[in-house]
């Protein structure tokens, strides 16, 4: 990478794989399981969460050496607040259906641990640049994970992909249908979500054996 | 030099392979291996795992044999072939050779791609890991044909059984460290799964779903499926001996509460299953039974309501439909999921029966809730277990606190009791 020095890479490469904010950090696990469900719900709240993590991630690390430390919370809850707002505001003008389907999900991006956890433990004590590429490394990383839960979710679950049917019509019975395949109920509800993250989980942890805890 | 000597050599010869426990897992199945302990002397017990586990099979093949006959039975008997079973258990009209054969062909798929499928993961996972092959599964693929409808399709049954095999099991380390009860999650993956092919009024009875819509449409109705919309114990045509005989619609081991008994006798005298677990099951059950005929005694409930069909089927008839019966006897007495200590095997037993019952009356979308009330008091079986040895230690505790502790030689105990008197 040219564009970036390899310190710097690694601050939005590590947060992909080795220390992925929801399967190795085991943050941000309550949205992933309620929205995940449908692909495009996944996309939005990912491209929310990205938002939002990385412009808070700037400002509270420009703001950093002016925050008394005793209300940093507050503020940090402040900075945040008024971006989920924004995005809020954002998506009920233009993505009206979606946003019913986010429902209160894209208001609860203020208690997402990820956020907190990165203002706390990077952005206050790191530059704006750095506080940037950390931001959007969690973003994407918890996105990532997003995608995955959600495209299998919905794959299995709905037969669908971005609502477009991919197996056949299931009323119809037409292509993958017409051989007796239905669609999974279980992967509709959210406890299917849960199953799906243990195993990204797994497989993670069983290709990268430095990842186990010593028990 | 017989077979036996050559496997043996064979063993021997190829230990550490990469395939090993695939070759030891039949090897020791059929024979037992001459090694012996080097170190110590040890109690050889006559009943190892392979034992434990055939004796819960043998137990369960009365339930598979009369399934099989049942199936053809309910089938011939919805299509208005035959005339029902009237003259006690033997009837001539249900034990004939018509009845056997559908059910057969009807049952075999299933258990063939249950131990086929189940195996198969359970050897992938032994090869992978390395470990030797644990026969937990030998009960598990008997017990799953056993609590599916009929005519449940088969590519549902492997999916069903990979998801239980490797997540409720495998994951957890294998058999012996497994939290659920593999076959009950099964159950419980098919039933989240593909509701339509699980519930209802027509996958109970083979031909059914085939036939819905249509002109020759059959009913696969269960007996709670009836209550559960509110129908009276007369409106229905099965009458008491039928329910407890198991000449009734429903998953295919579960309804023969006769059969279910004998085999929960067998496995209680030859010390398989704790009759604790059962006996407590039994009493839960019947409380709750109780308690919603008291209720609906009172006149709490009015008749529209949804849930007086169930509320009043008189309590201990909740024993013999549905899979209360099979349940008890099969699935809460799982050794490695339920509670390990004897107190806590009447608590765990008891809500086991307890909720199961709540859950059939209250479930208004599913008329049965003893798979429910199993899994999720073998989730609870560990913390049971926790506050009963607790409360042992305490007890114990108080007990060496408030004892007397008498001198060692004779003489000055005389003295402290003149002292004390």
């Amino acid at each position: 990478m040219g564009l970036l020095s390899k310190k710097d890479a690694n601050l939005i490469l590590d947060p992909l794989a080795d220390n992925n904010p929801i399967t190795i950090q085991v943050l941000g696990i309550c949205s992933a399981l309620a929205i995940t469900a449908e692909l495009k719900a996944s996309v939005v709240m990912a491209l929310s969460v990205l938002f939002v993590l990385g412009v808070g991630n700037v400002v509270i690390s420009l703001m950093r050496n002016i925050i008394p430390s005793k209300i940093r919370i507050i503020v940090q809850l402040i900075v945040v607040a008024t971006l989920v707002i924004v995005v809020d505001q954002v998506l009920k003008a233009f993505a009206y259906e979606l946003s019913k389907t986010l429902a209160v999900f894209v208001g609860l991006i203020i208690t997402n641990c990820i956020i907190m956890g990165r203002f706390e433990a990077f952005a206050l004590g790191n530059g704006p640049w750095k506080s940037f590429l950390d931001g959007i490394g969690n973003a994407l990383g918890y996105g990532v994970i997003l995608i995955i839960v959600g495209f299998f979710r919905e794959l299995l679950g709905s037969g669908t992909l971005f609502g477009i049917p991919v197996l056949g019509d299931p009323i119809a019975k037409t292509g993958l249908y017409a051989t007796g395949y239905e669609n999974n109920g279980f992967m509709i509800i959210p406890p299917a979500a849960l199953i799906v993250v243990g195993i990204i989980i797994w497989v993670q942890r069983s290709r990268n054996k430095a990842l186990i805890e010593e028990a | 030099m017989g077979l036996k000597e050559n496997l043996h050599k064979f063993r021997v010869k190829n230990q550490g392979k990469k395939w090993f426990p695939v070759f030891s897992g039949f090897h020791t199945f059929l024979f037992t291996p001459n090694e012996t302990t080097h170190s110590g002397t040890h109690v050889k017990g006559a009943d190892d795992l392979k034992r434990t586990m055939n004796t819960v099979v043998m137990s369960l093949i009365p339930c598979l044999i009369f399934g099989m006959f049942n199936t053809g039975y309910q089938h011939y008997l919805a299509l208005g072939e035959i005339q029902a079973a009237a003259d006690g258990f033997f009837s001539a009209a249900f034990w004939t050779w018509d009845n056997f054969i559908l059910g057969f062909w009807k049952m075999i798929p299933l258990v063939v791609v249950s131990y086929v499928v189940g195996l198969t993961v359970e050897f992938i996972f032994c090869v992978i890991k390395g470990h030797e092959i644990e026969e937990g599964y030998l009960v598990t693929g008997m017990l799953v044909p056993l609590i599916v409808p009929i005519d449940l399709p088969l590519w549902m049954l492997t999916v069903a059984i990979v998801f239980g095999v490797v997540i409720g099991k495998e994951v957890f380390g294998g058999t012996g460290m497994n939290i659920l009860n593999p076959a009950l999650t099964i159950r419980a993956f098919l039933f989240f799964a593909y509701p339509t092919w699980m519930s209802g009024d027509k996958v109970w009875v083979h031909g059914a779903v085939d036939t819905a819509g249509t002109a020759d449409a059959i009913s696969g109705e269960t007996v709670l499926g009836y209550l559960a919309q509110g129908k009276g114990v007369d409106e229905f045509s099965y009458s008491l001996s039928d329910m407890f005989f198991g000449f009734i619609p429903g998953s295919v081991g579960e309804t023969s509460t006769l059969l279910i008994l004998l085999g929960g006798l067998f496995l209680v005298f030859s010390k398989i299953a704790s009759w604790r677990i059962m006996l407590s099951a039994v009493i839960g059950s019947l409380v709750m039974g109780l308690i919603f005929n008291s209720i609906v005694a009172a006149g709490w409930i009015p008749e529209y309501s949804k849930f007086y069909g169930l509320m009043s089927f008189e309590y201990w008839q909740h024993l013999l439909v549905g899979g209360l019966a099979f349940g008890i006897v099969f699935m809460a007495t799982d050794p490695v999921t339920g509670s390990q200590t004897n107190r806590g095997k009447w608590i765990y037993g008891f809500l086991i029966g307890f909720l199961s019952v709540m859950i059939r009356v209250f479930n208004p979308g599913y008329p049965e809730g003893v798979f429910l009330a199993i899994l999720l008091m073998n989730v609870f079986a560990p913390t049971i277990d926790h506050y009963v040895v607790r409360g042992n230690i305490k007890r114990r505790m108080k007990r060496l606190k408030n004892a007397t502790i008498y001198p060692k030689t004779s003489g000055e105990v005389e003295a402290l009791k003149t002292e004390t008197v």
